[in-house]
């Protein structure tokens, strides 16, 4: 959405009205503040921030909702589903969505959200997936990647060791509660337009009752996979990419 | 006067939370406290409420625990091990100061510890009430969430397998909570003309990880409760040489006890009867304990509450345990340790001993 400002010159992008003016502790180069800023505009463009309530996981980006101008209710590792599932449920006008990591998600709460897709509750929920725990300082979750390198697999994630990552949005996917799954990523300007793309549909979804949402989000997490900050796209790109297809898996 | 109803222990909790404006709840089945889930998931529609079947107990409470950020009355109930389960959750809505009350429907008394040292990690309180029968556990439940909320934060509603499991004629009374305040705090979906808000346990609204304000205002209100909400029930105390304390359903076969051995032997035995476990009735056990001989415990466990007790009696007079646990079929622990019999042969020979001063019998 562009205006035309002055003498041609159009203003294509500005500050989400939905985000608050408040430093982040986040890395260098992590992916996770373009994954909240993606929300933020979603809520904007939709219009819905004064029925939006976030539930968070814990995690680096647990910080990250104190940046958005909406309610949130603070969740314990794992277990942000069941909170929105009593937070949605007693205020259904509300637009309810989590934000949880892979390691709080897909490591942790699996079964919550599990749960929560299956009763096709209707919310929506935002996996952040960096393949692995920043927060701790890089350790192997249930999405590290085969090979990668953690402080907790140190000659890299190995099947007969770890078994393999799970893929998230096509799990919850087939479920029959769910009524929109995707992942995007924000390593690059498309896959950001994209992912933005998929969050406001999600959130569609749930503003037409249809039930559970999900969009899985790639981010970087430079610190966690010991690169500079400049080269997380790319380590993105080159190791999660081809594991974690980038597309919608149900509309 | 109001209308009776007869009922089972658990319905009548249930029917009670209804009546005090609970409209959510969260259960998962597990024995003693099964008839709770069954109760609300029939008696919420009705009244516009919501009854989850939880697939897991640590969901459960902590779709209790989004509910009751919403500002809706919200309550689990379950048993022991379950309860167990939950403690992560429990732990920390009493640090994000989340009220909401948690039954235990416990096996025996053996959650005592549990219950009382909160059974979770850090540094918290929960206030916990005991009632001793169906009609004061219909009671107590208005009084339970009028406490979660005034101080903010889970109330533990500790009843038993025979409170559960009897059935007794039981009136509903309205609980008079004109001096709440509003829930300016909650998530209400109207984000309209104020400033969002935060629920969380990480510290206070708005200022994310000021954890240092956060526990220095949450000790100061466990302070302030154990000074003012103590409760309990007491007899004969006025002539008392030997005075039993008990809690929970066993409390009336001791209580039975305690009026036959006074009524047909002339002991001068006394009991008190402690309702809230956390803040313990320090006080009056402190009192009592000034002007008796000893003071007997009798618990359905292998001894929790007499260290509350001999904390509150503080060497003043001895302190005795004579409860215990027993095998029985059910795995309940209860078996013969239960029985009015059982328990006067326990207290007529613990009174020899500690107030006639006849030879040793109690172990």
């Amino acid at each position: 959405m562009s205006v035309e400002v002055k003498d041609g010159m159009f203003k294509v992008f500005s500050k989400p009205s939905t985000m608050v003016e408040k430093s982040h502790h986040m890395c260098p180069g992590c992916g996770e503040p373009i994954a909240t800023r993606l929300i933020a505009q979603a809520i904007e463009e939709l219009d819905i921030q004064t029925r939006a309530i976030c539930t968070a996981g814990i995690g680096c980006y647990t910080g990250m909702p104190s940046t958005l101008d909406i309610d949130v209710v603070q969740a314990l590792h794992g277990r942000a589903p069941s909170v929105a599932t009593g937070v949605k449920r007693t205020l259904p006008e509300s637009v309810v969505f989590c934000l949880q990591g892979d390691g709080d998600m897909v490591s942790e709460g699996l079964q919550e959200v599990v749960h929560a897709a299956a009763r096709g509750e209707n919310f929506t929920i935002v996996l952040l997936n960096n393949a692995g725990f920043g927060e701790t300082g890089g350790h192997l979750t249930a999405t590290s990647v085969p090979g990668q390198r953690t402080k907790s697999s140190m000659m890299g994630r190995n099947k007969e060791m770890h078994g393999m990552p799970i893929r998230m949005a096509e799990l919850i996917a087939p479920l029959e509660g769910v009524a929109y799954a995707a992942r995007g990523a924000v390593h690059t300007p498309a896959a950001i337009g994209k992912t933005k793309r998929y969050l406001k549909k999600a959130f569609q979804s749930q503003l037409d009752n249809k039930g559970f949402s999900f969009v899985e989000i790639l981010t970087m997490c430079p610190s966690g996979w010991f690169i500079e900050p400049e080269e997380g796209p790319q380590w993105l790109q080159d190791k999660m990419v081809p594991y974690y297809p980038l597309e919608e898996f149900k509309t | 006067m109001a209308k009776k109803h007869l009922m089972e222990g658990a319905h009548a909790v249930a029917e009670a939370a209804i009546q005090a404006g609970c409209r959510f709840y969260a259960g998962y089945p597990i024995t003693p406290s099964t008839e709770i889930l069954e109760y609300m998931t029939n008696r919420m529609p009705q009244v516009g409420g919501v009854a989850m079947c939880a697939e897991s107990e640590i969901e459960g409470i902590n779709m209790v625990w989004g509910a009751a950020a919403t500002g809706t009355r919200a309550m689990i109930a379950s048993s022991s091990t379950a309860i167990s389960l939950m403690q992560e959750s429990i732990a920390e809505m009493a640090m994000g100061q989340i009220p909401a009350v948690v039954v235990n429907m416990s096996r025996g008394q053996s959650d005592y510890f549990q219950a009382t040292r909160g059974g979770g990690h850090g540094d918290y309180r929960t206030i916990v009430i005991s009632p001793s029968s169906a009609q004061e556990g219909a009671d107590l439940v208005g009084l339970a969430f009028y406490l979660a909320d005034k101080y903010r934060g889970p109330v533990l509603f500790m009843g038993d397998f025979l409170l559960g499991h009897t059935t007794e004629a039981v009136e509903f009374k309205k609980f008079d909570e004109s001096d709440l305040p509003p829930k300016n705090w909650v998530v209400d979906g109207k984000k309209v003309n104020r400033p969002r808000r935060i629920v969380t346990f990480l510290g206070d609204s708005g200022k994310t990880y000021d954890y240092g304000d956060h526990m220095e205002r949450s000790v100061g209100k466990f302070d302030r409760i154990q000074r003012t909400e103590q409760r309990y029930e007491a007899g004969y105390l006025e002539d008392a040489d030997l005075v039993m304390v008990a809690f929970g359903f066993p409390s009336r076969f001791v209580k039975y006890a305690i009026k036959q051995l006074r009524e047909e032997e002339g002991l001068k035995i006394g009991y008190i009867r402690p309702i809230t476990l956390w803040p313990y009735p320090t006080d009056i056990v402190r009192e009592t304990s000034e002007r008796v001989k000893a003071i007997g415990v009798y618990e359905m466990n292998n001894g929790q509450m007499v260290e509350d007790v001999r904390l509150a009696v503080e060497g003043r007079c001895p302190v005795y345990s004579i409860g215990g646990i027993s095998q029985d079929s059910s795995g309940f622990g209860v078996g013969s340790a239960l029985s009015v019999e059982h328990i006067s042969n326990g207290i007529r020979r613990l009174y020899r001993e500690a107030v006639v001063g006849e030879e040793a019998l109690v172990r």
